[in-house]
């Protein structure tokens, strides 16, 4: 997403390798090339211009260090401004009162109804109760879109089709969460214009009813220039306490984020990172800036696997691998699971040089395969996974027709499967080894 | 000046520096000092004011933030610079001119909807989630009732909750059939059905709404392709226009969208959403003149009547109009 600035920033800077000290002379073409990149990313032009004149200010006031060369020494002032700018740490979301009111405000189409079902399913994961309110009185069907999300996430929703009151909607559905012990409400408001003063004062009317702790604004991370008129009113109006920035999966730079920090100083919270409902991610403005700057997010990626991934299940896996035990079944696992660690897209995009490695790669290519891999083993029957020794060539036939390929791809398929099984055995046994060698060790040190 | 007037980013500037020898940069600097020599002379035969760096940095600021893009703005710029200082002693002020400016390269647009020469014609509508897709499609059938002619309303968003719920609510609202499958049904089904159905009614338009996709997901791509080809094989020429909606609100990213979808299926022309508010949309210029694509319709409102047909002078004039 944020790729493109990051791929500017480190073109304008290659100018200033190899030179020896950060001058005015020097500086100043790669700032404009930095000025010209955060503008293209849709960072507000005042926003843009703030943050050359802090950057200049900084680099040229520095000392230059030995053995560094001046581009990545302001490439470190740049990361250090941007976490600045995007905020220096995560901030969290307030949860105290009872209940704990959330609304969720924005303008139309910015993606309110599913960060409020995504929302709730993150705080459900994290123990709360939460109650989803329908409190979107205009759109045509809003409040079927939000009952059938929260039937997906198994969160109650609090709907009066018909009812155009919001003030109402919102008294009865916080006795609702009381009568109900839902100790987290989250309204979803209806989508409106920050100029539109009657719609507004609606959301005012609702802010001063309920209370919330939190009033977040949700704002599409494609979102231009006109971020800072949105953000401004939207604050000036509620006194938002942070905002959403959502469809950061697609290739929008974002630089609204920037701009929307910038101007109302108040935190991003969360990021929506995909179409499913679990792609919803606490904001890190410094990993941000990591990969603003094409450092990679591989922060993120372990925290993904870990929420994926079982940790008994993984342990039990790794047993089996250790023991040469790992079977089709296993191995069918293994790719389910690394599926729900989010597209191979995705995956790569988050490691350091990812996304440079992804503009080349066709990655639909091995996502593809992964899928052939899968289809092939759910055509076999229980026992041919457990021992594919059984294969034999009438076996191979069926399996092959079943998943609509030759043969041949079934072989090489089991070939890799049979490479993948020696060396985990290898790998057992040389641990094991390993293991006797430093046995006592861990014994010794222990006192 | 004239050499290398039409682009002239810094990222090309430096580029070229590395690249061109010596000799070449000594001709480019010579060429640089012969064309600026020349526009003086022609400034100063025509009598013309010359330009002042506090109205340019002005009009810099409006193109930015009315969402023009680097690359346009300085092309309008440059444009300005020249016509400015070579009108005569009373010129119009540097708006005028880029306003101008704008509404030409905008104006050569069709804002018509095409008419299938068989009976029915088949309208697709696609692009990002949150754009308006389904509210533009309801709008955009209303608008054919008003004209006499029949319309039906094919719901193929089969991903969104409720998206086909929110399609029937407006088709009941606009008094228009609305044709749908089953939730998560295939959208390809659904638009087959809808083609059935509406050369059976013998309607004149059919609209179909597709569910957003962002244009990175090359999978949904590839079904958008294939909701194509099926349209294709029913009814010759179908879909016959697939029109890109775009949110007003939205900075650059427009442009890629725009290029990726017009990479999957041809697109035919533009819908920009959401004007009503202090946006202005005007990244349609850079899509414009790179893909050539007509902008037909914008978005004012939530109400049925508030989809407009495009009209270049008004669009370009607001561009420049002052906010609040």
């Amino acid at each position: 997403m944020f790729d493109t600035i990051s791929g500017k920033l480190q073109n304008a800077f290659k100018n200033l390798r190899g030179l020896g000290k950060i001058s005015e002379d020097n500086v100043s073409d790669s700032l404009r090339e930095v000025r010209l990149a955060l503008l293209d990313a849709d960072v507000n032009f005042k926003v843009a211009r703030d943050f050359i004149e802090r950057v200049k200010t900084k680099a040229l006031g520095q000392e230059v260090l030995q053995s560094v060369h001046p581009g990545q020494q302001i490439i470190k002032v740049i990361h250090d401004e941007l976490v600045d700018l995007l905020g220096s740490s995560n901030a969290a979301l307030n949860l105290s009162g009872s209940p704990t009111c959330i609304m969720m405000v924005g303008l139309h189409g910015s993606g309110k109804t599913t960060s409020s079902a995504k929302l709730a399913k993150l705080l459900l994961k994290q123990g709360r109760q939460p109650l989803l309110v329908a409190a979107d009185v205009y759109r045509p069907a809003a409040m079927d879109q939000l009952e059938t999300l929260g039937k997906q996430i198994d969160v109650p929703v609090f709907a009066k089709k018909g009812e155009t009151d919001v003030l109402k909607i919102a008294r009865e559905a916080i006795d609702f969460a009381r009568a109900n012990v839902r100790n987290t409400v989250i309204f979803d408001t209806a989508g409106r214009l920050q100029i539109d003063e009657p719609l507004v004062q609606e959301l005012v009317r609702l802010r001063d009813l309920v209370k919330p702790q939190e009033i977040l604004l949700v704002l599409d991370a494609a979102t231009g220039q006109e971020a800072v008129n949105v953000a401004t009113h939207f604050d000036q109006a509620l006194n938002i306490t942070g905002s959403i920035l959502t469809k950061l999966d697609g290739d929008a730079r974002g630089g609204a984020a920037l701009s929307m920090k910038a101007v109302t100083g108040k935190p991003i919270k969360l990021a929506g990172t995909g179409e499913k409902l679990e792609d919803f991610e606490p904001f890190h403005p410094e990993r941000m800036a990591s990969r603003i700057l094409g450092m990679g997010d591989v922060v993120s990626l372990v925290e993904r696997a870990a929420a994926a991934v079982d940790e008994d299940e993984a342990r039990r896996m790794e047993e089996k691998m250790r023991k040469g035990l790992f079977t089709l079944e296993d191995f069918l696992e293994q790719l389910r699971q690394m599926k729900k660690l989010g597209s191979l897209e995705s995956i790569v995009g988050m490691l350091p040089g990812g996304s440079d490695m992804l503009k080349g790669a066709d990655i639909s290519k091995s996502e593809k395969e992964f899928k052939r891999m899968e289809a092939l083993i759910c055509a076999m029957t229980v026992k041919e996974r457990r021992a594919p020794t059984i294969l034999n060539a009438s076996r191979r036939i069926r399996i092959a027709k079943g998943t609509g390929v030759h043969v041949s791809e079934l072989n090489t398929m089991l070939n890799k499967f049979n490479q993948m099984q020696q060396m985990m055995k290898k790998m057992g046994k040389f641990q094991k080894m390993m293991m006797k060698k430093g046995g006592g060790l861990p014994g010794m040190f222990g006192r | 000046m004239e050499s290398r007037g039409r682009a002239n980013p810094a990222g090309q500037l430096i580029r070229s520096q590395f690249l061109m020898g010596l000799f070449d940069k000594f001709k480019a600097g010579l060429q640089k000092t012969h064309s600026k020599l020349v526009h003086e002379i022609k400034r100063i035969v025509t009598r013309s004011p010359k330009l002042t760096g506090g109205s340019l940095e002005e009009l810099e600021a409006a193109l930015i933030g009315a969402d023009l893009g680097m690359q346009m703005t300085e092309q309008i710029i440059e444009a300005v610079k020249k016509a400015y200082e070579t009108q005569g002693k009373e010129g119009a002020d540097v708006f005028t001119i880029a306003s101008a400016e704008v509404e030409k390269s905008l104006s050569t647009t069709s804002n018509q909807l095409k008419k299938a020469d068989s009976g029915l014609t088949v309208v697709s509508i696609v692009g990002v989630n949150g754009t308006g897709k389904t509210t533009t499609s309801a709008k955009m059938a209303h608008m054919i009732q008003l004209q006499g002619k029949t319309a039906v309303l094919g719901a193929c968003d089969t991903f969104r909750a409720a998206a086909i719920e929110q399609l029937k609510l407006w088709g009941q609202r606009v008094k228009v059939p609305v044709i749908a499958g089953a939730d998560k049904a295939d959208p390809a089904a659904v638009a087959h059905d809808a083609i059935t159905a509406s050369l059976a009614r013998h309607a004149d338009y059919l609209f179909i709404d597709t569910a957003g996709r962002l244009h990175t997901k090359h999978n949904l791509m590839q079904e958008l392709q294939k909701l194509h080809r099926v349209m294709g094989k029913q009814l010759a020429g179908a879909p016959h226009e697939v029109l890109l909606v775009l949110d007003g609100t939205t900075g650059m990213n427009a442009l890629n969208q725009a290029r990726e979808f017009h990479k999957a299926v041809p697109l035919t022309g533009l819908v920009v959403t959401k004007l009503d508010g202090t946006s202005k949309g005007g990244m349609v210029v850079a899509i414009q003149k790179e893909l050539g694509l007509p902008i037909k319709f914008i978005g004012l409102g939530e109400q049925a009547d508030d989809l407009q047909p495009f009209d270049a002078k008004q669009f370009a004039e607001a561009l420049f109009s002052e906010k609040e």
